[in-house]
C-alpha cells in the first residue's frame, strides 16, 4: 500500500509541476489542481497509513491519526476556492488579451490578425 | 485567558461580514461603517500593545481546548507591534480609499477588512497550520483587492501573483505535513519543545521541512529569486491597495522571525540557526537587486515597488545577524519603512492624477497645480526611504550598521547597505527632478482636484517617519525589549501550561 500511495503522490506532483510550467492558463490551472491533489494525499500520509484503525487512542492497538484528516479537509476547501478564483482570472485574462497565454501576449502577433483582415477585405 | 486577544480578529471579521450584506446600501453608510471598523481595530491593537508591554505572554485557547491540542492565539510584544503597525497603515489607506478609490466595486470595503482579518490572524496565531489558514485568508482577499480598479492592466500581474502563491501554499502544506509526521504537533510552543529532541533520520526530514518553510516565507517576503512578481503587481494595483500591500511582504518577514527564533532558534539543538547562513547573502543580493530595479524604473509606482524589495533585503540582512541588536534594529526599520513606502504609493498616485496622460511615468510634463505640497511630501518620503538624516530611515540604518559584528560580515553589510543607500538616493533624485522640476509649457486638461481626505492620509503616512524620530526613545526601548523577548523564547513554551477556564484556582 505504501508503494502505491507514494507512486500516486509522485505521479500527481510530477504531472502537476510539469503542467504548472506550461505557457497556457488552462494547463496551469489543471497543474495546480493536480499539485493540490498530490499535496493533500501527502498531508494525509503524515499521520501514517493505517487501515481499519479507530481514531481514538486506546480503543485499538493501531489507531489512525484524525488530525491530518482535519488538515486535509481544510486544505481541500481552501484549494477548491482558490482554484475557482484562478479559473475566473484565467477567463478574464482570455477576455482581456484575446489569448490564454500566461503572459497575456498574442501568440502569433500580427500574422493571424492579418489573415483575418485579408479574409474580410477579400470578400 | 484574555478575551481581548480575539478583538483584532473579531472586529474586522464582523465589520467585513456586515459589508458583504451591504453591497447595495448607500456608499456613505458603507464608508462610515468601514471606517468605524478600522478605527476600532486600531484601538484594540493599541490596547493589546499596552497589555503586551509588560513582557509576558498571553494566550487565548479557542473553545477552551488546552494547547497543544487546540488552536491558540498568542500575544507578545512582536505580535502587538505588528498589529499596531498594520492597523495604523490600514487606517490611512482606508481614509485615502474613501476619497474615491473604493468606487466601482461594491465589495471593496469587505475585501479590505478581510485582508486585515487575515493579517491579524497571522500575527496572533501560535499554531503553524493556523498560520497557513491565515495566509490563505489574507491572500484570497488580496487577490480580490489586487484586481480592484478599472482597465485591463492588472489581469496578467494578478494571474502571476495568484498562481505563484497557490504553488507557495502547496509547498507550505508539504512542509507542515513533514513537520507533523516527525513531531506529531503543529503548535509552535510544542514544536519548540519537540524539535530539539528530534534525532537520526528524522532530523533530515525536519531540516528539509524547515528549509521549505523558508522558501514559502521567502516568496511572501519577496526575497531575490522569488521577487519578480512584486514590482508589476504592486505598480499596477490601485493606490490604497498598493499602500496596504506594503505590509504584505512584512508578513513573510514576521513569519521568518517567529519560526526561526522560536522553533529553529538557539535552543533547537542540531537545527539551531537553520537557514540563517543562506538568508544573509540572499538578503544582500535582494537589496542590490532592489536598488538596480529602482534605478531602472520608468514610473514612480514601480520605483516605490522596488523600494519594497530594498526594504525586504535590508530587514532580512539585519535579522540574519541573529543578535538582539540586529533584530531590534530590524524592528525599528520595519516601522519606518512600512509606513513610508505606504505613504509614497499614495503620493505617487496623487502626482499621477495631476499630470494628465503622463501619469506617474518619470517623464517631463506640464507643471502640476499642487507642486509645492506634493514635492514636499515626495521629498520627506524619499529622504526617509533612502535613509538620509534627519528622518527615521537614517537612524534605522545606523542601528543596523552598528549591530554587525566586525569581520567579513560587517564588510559585506556595510558596503551593500551604504552603497545601496547611495544609489537609492540617485534613483529618487532622478525621479524627483524630472517629475517636479523639468516641466514643459502647456497645461493638463482636467487635472484631479486634491481633496482633503486624500491629502491628509498621504501626508500623515509620510509624516509618521518624522513622528518616529521624535518618539525614537520609546520606540527603540520597545524594539529592544521585543528583540530580547524573541531571543529568550523559553518563556513562550509556558503558554502550554496556561490554565483553561474552569481550571483556574
Amino acid at each position: 500500500m505504501e508503494l502505491a500511495f507514494a507512486l500516486a503522490i509522485g505521479a500527481l506532483t510530477a504531472s502537476g509541476v510539469y503542467l504548472l510550467l506550461r505557457a497556457r492558463t488552462f494547463p496551469v490551472v489543471i497543474g495546480l489542481t493536480l499539485l493540490s491533489y498530490g499535496v493533500n494525499l501527502f498531508l494525509f500520509s503524515s499521520g501514517r497509513l493505517v487501515t481499519g484503525g479507530q481514531p481514538i487512542i486506546g480503543s485499538t492497538s493501531q489507531y489512525s491519526d484524525p488530525l491530518p484528516q482535519a488538515l486535509v479537509l481544510t486544505a481541500i476547501v481552501i484549494g477548491f476556492a482558490m482554484t475557482a478564483f484562478v479559473v475566473v482570472l484565467a477567463l478574464r485574462n482570455l477576455a482581456d488579451n484575446e489569448d490564454d497565454h500566461v503572459d497575456g501576449y498574442q501568440s502569433e502577433p500580427k500574422s493571424r490578425k492579418k489573415t483575418e483582415d485579408a479574409e474580410v477585405s477579400g470578400k | 485567558m484574555n478575551h481581548w486577544l480575539t478583538a483584532p480578529i473579531m472586529i474586522p471579521l464582523l465589520g467585513g461580514i456586515l459589508q458583504v450584506f451591504m453591497g447595495y446600501a448607500p456608499i456613505s453608510l458603507r464608508r462610515t461603517l468601514a471606517m468605524t471598523t478600522t478605527v476600532l481595530m486600531l484601538v484594540s491593537a493599541i490596547i493589546l500593545l499596552v497589555l503586551a508591554d509588560d513582557g509576558s505572554y498571553r494566550a487565548y485557547a479557542f473553545g477552551n481546548w488546552q494547547p497543544p491540542f487546540g488552536i491558540v492565539l498568542v500575544l507578545d510584544r512582536l505580535a502587538a507591534l505588528m498589529l499596531v503597525l498594520t492597523a495604523t497603515l490600514a487606517l490611512f489607506c482606508h481614509i485615502y480609499s474613501i476619497g474615491g478609490a473604493d468606487e466601482g466595486n461594491r465589495q471593496f470595503h469587505a475585501l479590505f477588512l478581510f485582508q486585515l482579518l487575515g493579517l491579524n490572524i497571522a500575527f496572533l496565531t501560535g499554531d503553524l497550520f493556523n498560520l497557513f489558514v491565515a495566509f490563505e485568508v489574507l491572500l484570497i482577499a488580496s487577490y480580490g483587492l489586487l484586481m480592484h480598479g478599472k482597465g485591463t492592466a492588472r489581469t496578467v500581474p494578478g494571474l502571476h501573483y495568484v498562481v505563484l502563491n497557490l504553488a507557495g501554499s502547496s509547498v507550505f502544506l508539504i512542509s507542515v505535513g513533514m513537520i507533523y509526521s516527525v513531531t506529531g504537533t503543529l503548535n509552535m510552543a510544542d514544536l519548540a519543545l519537540q524539535v530539539p529532541k528530534v534525532s537520526g533520520e528524522n532530523l533530515l526530514i525536519v531540516k528539509a521541512a524547515g528549509m521549505m518553510l523558508l522558501v514559502v516565507f521567502g516568496l511572501k517576503a519577496a526575497i531575490l529569486p522569488l521577487c519578480f512578481w512584486l514590482p508589476k503587481a504592486y505598480a499596477t494595483a490601485t493606490a490604497p491597495v498598493a499602500a496596504l500591500f506594503a505590509v504584505m511582504t512584512k508578513v513573510g518577514i514576521y513569519a521568518i522571525l517567529r519560526v526561526y527564533t522560536l522553533i529553529f532558534g538557539d535552543q533547537a539543538g542540531e537545527l539551531a540557526g537553520l537557514g540563517m547562513d543562506w538568508l544573509f547573502p540572499l538578503a544582500l543580493i535582494t537589496l542590490a537587486m532592489g536598488v538596480i530595479g529602482a534605478l531602472g524604473s520608468e514610473s514612480l509606482k514601480t520605483l516605490v515597488a522596488w523600494q519594497v524589495i530594498i526594504s525586504v533585503g535590508t530587514l532580512l540582512a539585519a535579522m540574519s545577524l541573529e543578535s538582539e541588536a540586529g533584530t531590534s534594529a530590524a524592528l525599528f526599520y520595519l516601522l519606518n519603512t512600512t509606513w513610508v513606502v505606504g505613504g509614497l504609493f499614495l503620493v505617487a498616485d496623487l502626482i499621477s492624477r495631476q499630470r494628465g496622460t503622463a501619469r506617474d511615468r518619470i517623464v517631463t510634463a506640464p507643471r502640476m497645480h499642487n507642486r509645492t505640497f506634493l514635492s514636499t511630501l515626495f521629498l520627506i518620503g524619499a529622504v526617509a526611504a533612502a535613509g538620509l538624516p534627519p528622518l527615521g530611515g537614517f537612524f534605522a540604518k545606523l542601528l543596523i550598521l552598528q549591530a554587525a559584528t566586525p569581520g567579513t560580515q560587517m564588510a559585506w553589510l556595510w558596503s551593500v547597505v551604504l552603497g545601496g543607500g547611495f544609489f537609492t538616493l540617485i534613483a529618487y533624485s532622478r525621479a524627483g527632478s524630472i517629475v517636479f522640476w523639468r516641466t514643459v509649457d502647456g497645461h493638463v486638461e482636467n487635472p484631479g482636484k486634491l481633496s482633503g481626505t486624500v491629502s491628509v492620509s498621504a501626508g500623515a503616512l509620510v509624516a509618521l517617519s518624522v513622528v518616529i524620530v521624535i518618539l525614537a526613545g520609546p520606540v527603540t526601548r520597545y524594539a529592544d525589549a521585543t528583540a530580547a523577548q524573541l531571543h529568550n523564547s523559553r518563556a513562550y513554551i509556558e503558554i502550554l501550561k496556561t490554565p483553561m477556564v474552569g481550571e483556574e484556582n
